[in-house]
């Protein structure tokens, strides 16, 4: 219907899409043969091949999760499994095909490369076609390749930690990633290595129907510090698109990664993504994750607190407007004594869409002095939208502390009153509380991020007052 | 420009479909300080949100002008670009909004979009506002009104009167709950203020905070109308013989008046 199209890419502003650009894609559907090609395509060894055979055996095992979000719209059938974009890999923009290129300009990569990243992964599609490191970043040990790449280059490195933090018995859709995986960030830290400038990636769906499944490794080194940063956006198709990602991270003795996303997908993508890290003695692993986009978003980053001192953090942004499910939340699980996690969820629901924290924190046997603190602020903008808070917590220990506190907002009719008394359009003093209430998580970004992320916001509030 | 004039005429509100404004009629010119004062629950605080525009408050009859123009046909946003400041009683909290950047976007709400305020320009006049009203200059970086003991709050609503400017202003209770050095601060910022340019509603259920700022006329309000007008004498009587003074002596007249 071209009414709906043009009314939800006026709401997108990403919404565009370049055709079809692909140098390969694969017909609808997940078969074995699928799998296979995607491994022969890619010369990877048969250990892989074998761990990805596995995975859909279990996929097609799993029953769909019946305990979250609405997925009945998703049809497995319908989506393409692969699509290879370009035939090789650009070190320079000029490398990427013009059309591709292009696309990313208009996001802004290259530019915000130029002015303040450390190194660029830029996928499209199934595979990265663009990537690049600062040299000395290089020099200094650090890896930052995709995933693909570091399987060919670093294999025993891969090997060894490849399904350890996220096995494809995990979930439905972990083990969807693990058998048709492609692209996605691998990134080492070596010890005591501190990367101070922010890793980039991009992660941009291209062709209708696309499923995109990228695989990021991350290893942080005992003492190393990282921050790394994932975008992503989408053309707005009539039919749905599925990103389904994996991300394992490992902070060894010591160390600190921080883990940034401002997802965008537009309304027709389903976003299931499974994100978890493991975290070791006195390690920080900290997830700060925004979910503006999709249609459907089911994503609980989550920290194994493993070591001593160990400590997780979750700061979490969740919009829902029109048709949009964000089920989101965190999983702590406390494995060690004296263990800290920190979850901090915002939603904000508007014209009918929904928000759902969806938590857990665990608390096993032995873990005396751990402490937890979960802190869910929803924001509600009208009489459509609503809100769920749902807080799980396993406790085996009592020598704990626990704390929980949920709160839900409207805008109030004295808030505004009070902000237009002084001048402020309904719209901007709107925007204002808006603006207010995500700004413990905008402050967490880095600045560039904080802009975009607030224009973001602004824009998704456009046309907010009836 | 001839000064500001707000003209409230034989207004009737009603709250929840409760009539508490009962043909109150007042008129406010530039440079004129006038105090409204009257017992708890006469109708002093309907009349300050009512001039504002508050959705809650029905007008159900009479009109409110400003410079001519009607302020009811008016929303709160308009009528505060068009001139009108309230101080509130009960100042709202915006968590995550500094107190800078809230007043610096209420600054160019009324400035055309490509003009806004100079940072330097800005920065200087808001410290200097705050010198004024003995603000410790970090005030301006924190979240709006929140947390904010109730001197702060308050001394935060002149702060605001001072940078936006306004033809009238009305105080609403600006003094209650402050102890004597703080309604000194808070009415030396509005005694800065004062202008023929300006025009000041203050209202008050104490004679205190006049004692520091004059008014040139004192209006009682008994039971949603004017019962009494007359000079800074009037507000030195209500304070030595309070409020039942009125009940005994104007009540009867008023409720034998005809309607």
């Amino acid at each position: 219907m071209a009414t709906r199209q043009q009314l939800v890419s006026e709401e997108y502003e990403y919404g565009f899409n370049d055709g079809d650009v692909g140098v390969l894609k694969f017909q609808k559907g997940l078969t074995r043969q699928v799998v296979e090609e995607i491994s022969r395509i890619k010369q990877e060894p048969a250990w892989m091949l074998d761990f990805r055979l596995h995975a859909l055996d279990i996929f097609l095992k799993k029953p769909m999760p019946k305990w979250g979000a609405d997925l009945s719209a998703l049809d497995f059938e319908k989506i393409v499994y692969y699509v290879k974009p370009s035939d090789r890999q650009g070190k320079t923009w000029d490398e990427v095909p013009q059309q591709i290129k292009d696309t990313f300009e208009r996001l802004g990569i290259p530019e915000a490369e130029r002015k303040f990243l450390a190194g660029v992964s830029a996928q499209y599609d199934s595979e990265v076609v663009y990537h690049n490191i600062h040299k000395d970043l290089e020099e200094q040990g650090i890896i930052f390749t995709d995933t693909d790449t570091a399987l060919r280059e670093y294999p025993d490195l891969v090997r060894e930690y490849f399904g350890t933090v996220i096995p494809s018995e995990d979930n439905k859709f972990a083990a969807l990633n693990t058998a048709v995986w492609s692209g996605g960030s691998f990134v080492y830290l070596p010890k005591g290595v501190h990367c101070n400038i922010p890793l980039q990636a991009y992660f941009r769906i291209n062709s209708e129907n696309m499923g995109q499944f990228e695989r990021t490794l991350i290893i942080a080194d005992e003492g190393s510090f990282g921050h790394y940063v994932e975008g992503c956006t989408a053309p707005t198709y009539n039919s749905e698109s599925l990103h389904s990602a994996v991300v394992e991270i490992l902070v060894k003795e010591g160390a600190r990664m921080r883990y940034t996303t401002v997802q965008n997908w537009a309304s027709n993508v389903f976003n299931l993504v499974t994100k978890r890290a493991i975290a070791e003695k006195n390690a920080t692993m900290e997830w700060v994750d925004g979910n503006i986009g999709s249609k459907v978003t089911m994503k609980y980053p989550s920290v194994y607190l493993v070591g001593e001192g160990a400590r997780g953090m979750v700061l979490s942004i969740a919009v829902a407007g029109k048709g949009q499910h964000q089920d989101t939340g965190s999983k702590m699980y406390h494995y060690a004594p004296h263990t800290t996690s920190t979850i901090l969820s915002k939603s904000i629901s508007k014209h009918g869409g929904k928000t759902t924290y969806r938590g857990l924190v665990h608390m096993a046997k032995g873990v005396e002095g751990a402490k937890s603190n979960v802190k869910c602020d929803t924001l509600i903008l009208d009489e459509e939208s609503n809100s769920d808070t749902i807080p799980y917590t396993e406790v085996s220990d009592s020598r704990v502390e626990m704390e929980h506190e949920a709160t839900v907002t409207k805008v109030s009719e004295e808030q505004l009153f009070y902000l237009m008394s002084r001048g402020l359009s309904e719209e901007d003093a709107t925007r204002m509380v808006v603006m207010g209430f995500i700004e413990p998580f905008t402050r967490e970004l880095p600045m560039e991020f904080a802009v975009e992320m607030n224009r973001l916001i602004k824009f998704e509030m456009e046309g907010a007052i009836g | 420009m001839a000064g500001p004039e707000l003209a409230i005429d034989n207004l009737h509100v009603a709250v929840d479909g409760t009539p508490v404004l009962k043909g109150l009629t007042l008129s406010i010119r530039g440079g004129e300080v006038h105090a409204v004062m009257g017992p708890n629950g006469t109708g002093k605080s309907t009349l300050a949100q009512t001039i504002m525009g508050h959705p809650r408050y029905q007008v159900t009859g009479g009109s409110i002008t400003l410079d001519g123009q009607d302020l009811l046909a008016m929303k709160t946003d308009a009528r505060a670009r068009a001139g009108l400041f309230l101080a509130m009683q009960y100042p709202n909290e915006v968590s995550g909004v500094t107190t800078a950047n809230f007043l610096r976007t209420a600054l160019n709400a009324r400035r055309d979009a490509k003009d806004p305020v100079r940072l330097k320009e800005f920065r200087d006049e808001l410290d200097h506002a705050m010198d004024i009203l003995s603000i410790d200059h970090g005030f301006a970086n924190r979240y709006l009104n929140e947390g904010f003991s109730g001197g702060e709050k308050k001394r935060n609503e002149i702060l605001q009167m001072l940078l936006l400017k306004p033809r009238i202003a009305v105080l609403d209770e600006i003094d209650s709950g402050l102890d004597i050095d703080a309604v000194r601060i808070v009415a030396q910022g509005v005694d800065a203020s004062r202008s023929p340019e300006l025009g000041l509603l203050i209202i008050t259920h104490y004679q205190r905070i006049l004692n520091y700022i004059k008014p040139d006329y004192v209006h009682i309000v008994y039971d949603g109308r004017v019962v009494k007008s007359g000079g800074p004498e009037l507000a030195e009587t209500l304070e030595s013989r309070g409020y039942e003074w009125i009940r005994e002596e104007l009540v009867p007249a008023v409720e034998g008046s005809p309607a």
